[in-house]
């Protein structure tokens, strides 16, 4: 067991034997092998489901819960929650349509719904941070807010037409063995990719992951809290408006009732990935292969057919629910 | 000693001047009702006939009718949710505890062998009402016993209780027909809405069990702390768990409302955002969500802002969708005059007029 009874150079067979992941890779770990597992008792059930084709269809289809639940693994890793992300995301599709409709071009009518993201994101965080608004309370305005623009821009569905945005949308990557991709896809992935960086190799990071610890310590530390957590929420603003753009070049249309409960299946991928509640401990690789797991769920039940839809989000709340217990129960035993 | 520790019984006349008007003007409710008269008024100048109220066939009808009636849904829910807000927790799942209600009394009716008769109408309700139990049960379940924060063990239900209640209704709209169950959203008893009887009658009931029993100073004690509350003999576990049982069955009978109103339901839709609108009319209503003190007149309070509000803007020419966006500005609006941050920044403006003005934005 421990590694100094260990002869001076173990074979690397006993090296891979003794090798126990660090503890708080475990849920991630945990997560991974449930997606893997579902995807292989799918491949078994159904021909042709673990194809790598339907692996990056399943990438595709859900591009969007990736980049939104990137945005919420920043808010619940300082603590907070953000339930206006399916609102925002439904606000940047609809101002999207419209934009082009009114004749933008594509690139910065997509920078123009970014930026409201961002600013919607801000305002919160500001709401939150400097007038100590609970974030659950802060965000449901945000919420309100932003679906009531959105109704206020129209309450049909605007058909996106542009064909620049056509170009963007239907662009296909060639990966290895004539198995093709969308742009869509590497935007989210580079999505992850960029988020995993920034909360662990910088100082913005570490800040988030202080303030989940403990705010009024990382307060007493000198870390710029307000700064960051003034951020998070910009973040996940920004993610949203990524998010709701993805949707419309997935679409190619922007409905006002789109979006509707986004929020939780976010939330949901987030806790299923192992971010903690409280905050302080996750990871964004997580958040992605909890969202995976959650597109798995959908894939079955519509692969199967024979089975109500309805079962999707009864799965996805006993998912829920058993990673929640599970987290219950792992922070009980550490305190 | 004693003659420092209590207050002289008789304070000076300028004093007492002052305390009436810093009661009426220190009430929590001051603003929100002069709010909902505001709101009137706006109405009433838009379209002058707004608050007459006519009688027909011996029911009352009008605006002022429409909108008690319409904010019983939100007053059920937000009765329950007071009562858990108080014990420091909420719940998520109204929404969808609501849907299932609709679904469950829906399809029993429609399943029924006389399908109009009253007494398929109250089996199909008490049904819905006892799964709403079970429901309740399961939350309470989750907070009291597992120790779940509150938001997150309520997600849960949130998430599923929409597929189950699909599942209910298969995922058609059902459409019941049954006399019965359609007065319990527009029927009239002594000329006043059904469904806001049963909602004033619910409120009328707590009020009495909260406040002329020790009940609500035991919720008040659990929302303050828990732990300390069970040290000082009060079954905390088992107040929390009645308390989301409550709330479960009061979102059922909204969702019983709803149902009735449209004579349908529909699983995705029926009662979406309510969990939205009830936190929103708590916190208006000067219940704060950090737990431990509760109003029962303040959530009345703030349903029928919520009502009015939806009723005022469509009447002064905005289309009704623009409701979101209102009721965003009362949330932040809300809580801003809540904020202490705030107060405070105010009350230093106020005792220092001749800074420049710079309130923390």
């Amino acid at each position: 067991m421990s590694p100094t009874t260990l002869p001076a150079s173990p074979s690397t067979w006993d090296r891979v034997r003794s090798y126990s992941p660090p503890g708080r890779y475990l849920p991630v770990i945990g997560t991974f092998a449930l997606f893997v597992g579902m995807f292989g008792v799918g491949g078994l059930q159904y021909d042709q489901f673990a194809d790598t084709q339907n692996l990056l269809n399943l990438l595709r289809d859900n591009s969007f819960f990736i980049v939104l639940a990137v945005g919420m693994t920043f808010v619940i890793l300082t603590g907070g929650i953000d339930l206006s992300v399916g609102s925002v995301a439904a606000l940047s599709t609809m101002v999207l349509a419209k934009l082009l409709q009114d004749g933008w071009s594509v690139y910065p009518a997509m920078g123009a719904v970014l930026l409201v993201g961002i600013l919607l994101g801000a305002l919160m965080g500001v709401l939150i941070h400097y007038l100590d608004i609970q974030p659950f309370i802060a965000t449901l305005a945000g919420l309100f807010l932003a679906r009531g623009v959105t109704f206020l821009i129209s309450t049909d569905q605007i058909p996106i037409t542009n064909e620049g945005f056509f170009e963007i949308a239907f662009k296909q990557v060639t990966l290895w063995s004539g198995y093709t991709t969308y742009w869509t896809v590497l935007v989210s992935l580079a999505t992850v990719v960029v988020a995993a960086y920034v909360l662990a190799r910088t100082r913005f990071g570490r800040t988030v992951y202080a303030i989940g610890g403990n705010e009024a310590s990382a307060m007493l530390m000198g870390l710029r809290v307000a700064v960051v957590k003034v951020g998070v929420y910009a973040i996940s603003g920004c993610c949203a408006a990524l998010a709701g753009i993805l949707y419309g070049l997935y679409l190619s249309s922007a409905n006002s009732r789109a979006a509707i409960g986004w929020e939780l299946d976010a939330i949901a991928a987030v806790v299923i990935g192992g971010t903690l509640l409280t905050g302080g401990r996750g990871f964004v690789i997580g958040s992605f292969i909890g969202v995976l797991v959650l597109g798995t769920i959908k894939a079955l039940i519509n692969f199967d057919g024979s089975l109500d839809p309805a079962w999707i989000r009864i799965v996805i709340g006993v998912l829920l629910l058993v990673f929640v217990v599970i987290q219950r129960l792992m922070t009980r035993r550490q305190t | 000693m004693t003659d420092i520790l209590t207050p002289a019984p008789v304070a000076d006349p300028p004093a007492a001047r002052r305390s009436v008007a810093a009661r009426i003007f220190g009430h929590q409710l001051v603003w929100p009702v002069l709010a909902i008269v505001l709101m009137l008024v706006v109405d009433v100048i838009a379209s002058p006939g707004f608050l007459s109220i006519r009688i027909l066939d011996g029911h009352l009808y009008g605006n002022p009718i429409d909108i008690i009636r319409n904010s019983a849904p939100v007053m059920l829910v937000a009765l329950g949710m007071t009562l858990v807000i108080a014990t420091r927790g909420i719940d998520l799942s109204v929404g969808a505890v609501a849907a299932i209600a609709g679904a469950v009394a829906c399809t029993r009716i429609v399943g029924a062998a006389d399908e109009g008769a009253a007494s398929a109408a109250i089996l199909a309700c008490t049904t819905a009402l006892a799964v709403c139990v079970l429901l309740g049960v399961w939350n309470g379940f989750l907070v009291s016993v597992l120790g779940i924060q509150p938001i997150i063990a309520t997600l849960v239900l949130m998430v599923a209780g929409r597929g189950i209640a699909l599942l209910v209704t298969d995922g058609q709209i059902t459409t019941p027909t049954n006399g019965t169950f359609s007065d319990l959203a527009s029927g009239y008893v002594l000329g006043l809405p059904i469904a806001f009887l049963v909602a004033v009658g619910m409120v009328l009931l707590t009020a009495a069990l909260t406040r002329r029993t020790a009940l609500g100073m035991l919720i008040e004690a659990v929302g303050i702390n828990p732990d300390a509350s069970r040290l000082a003999g009060v079954r905390a576990r088992t107040i929390t768990w009645t308390v989301y049982v409550f709330a479960a069955v009061c979102a059922g009978i909204a969702g019983l409302i709803i149902a009735a109103n449209t004579n349908s339901v529909n699983a995705e839709s029926l009662g979406l955002w309510i969990e939205l609108d009830a936190i929103l009319a708590v916190v208006i209503g000067g219940t704060a969500l950090t737990g431990g003190r509760f109003s029962l007149a303040g959530t009345v309070v703030g349903a029928l802002l919520i009502a009015t509000l939806a009723r005022t803007i469509p009447s002064i020419g905005i289309p009704s969708e623009a409701n979101y966006v209102f009721k965003a500005l009362v949330v932040i609006v809300v809580c801003l005059l809540q904020s202490p941050r705030v107060r405070a920044a105010f009350r230093a403006r106020l005792r220092r007029t001749s800074e420049p003005k710079a309130v923390a934005a």
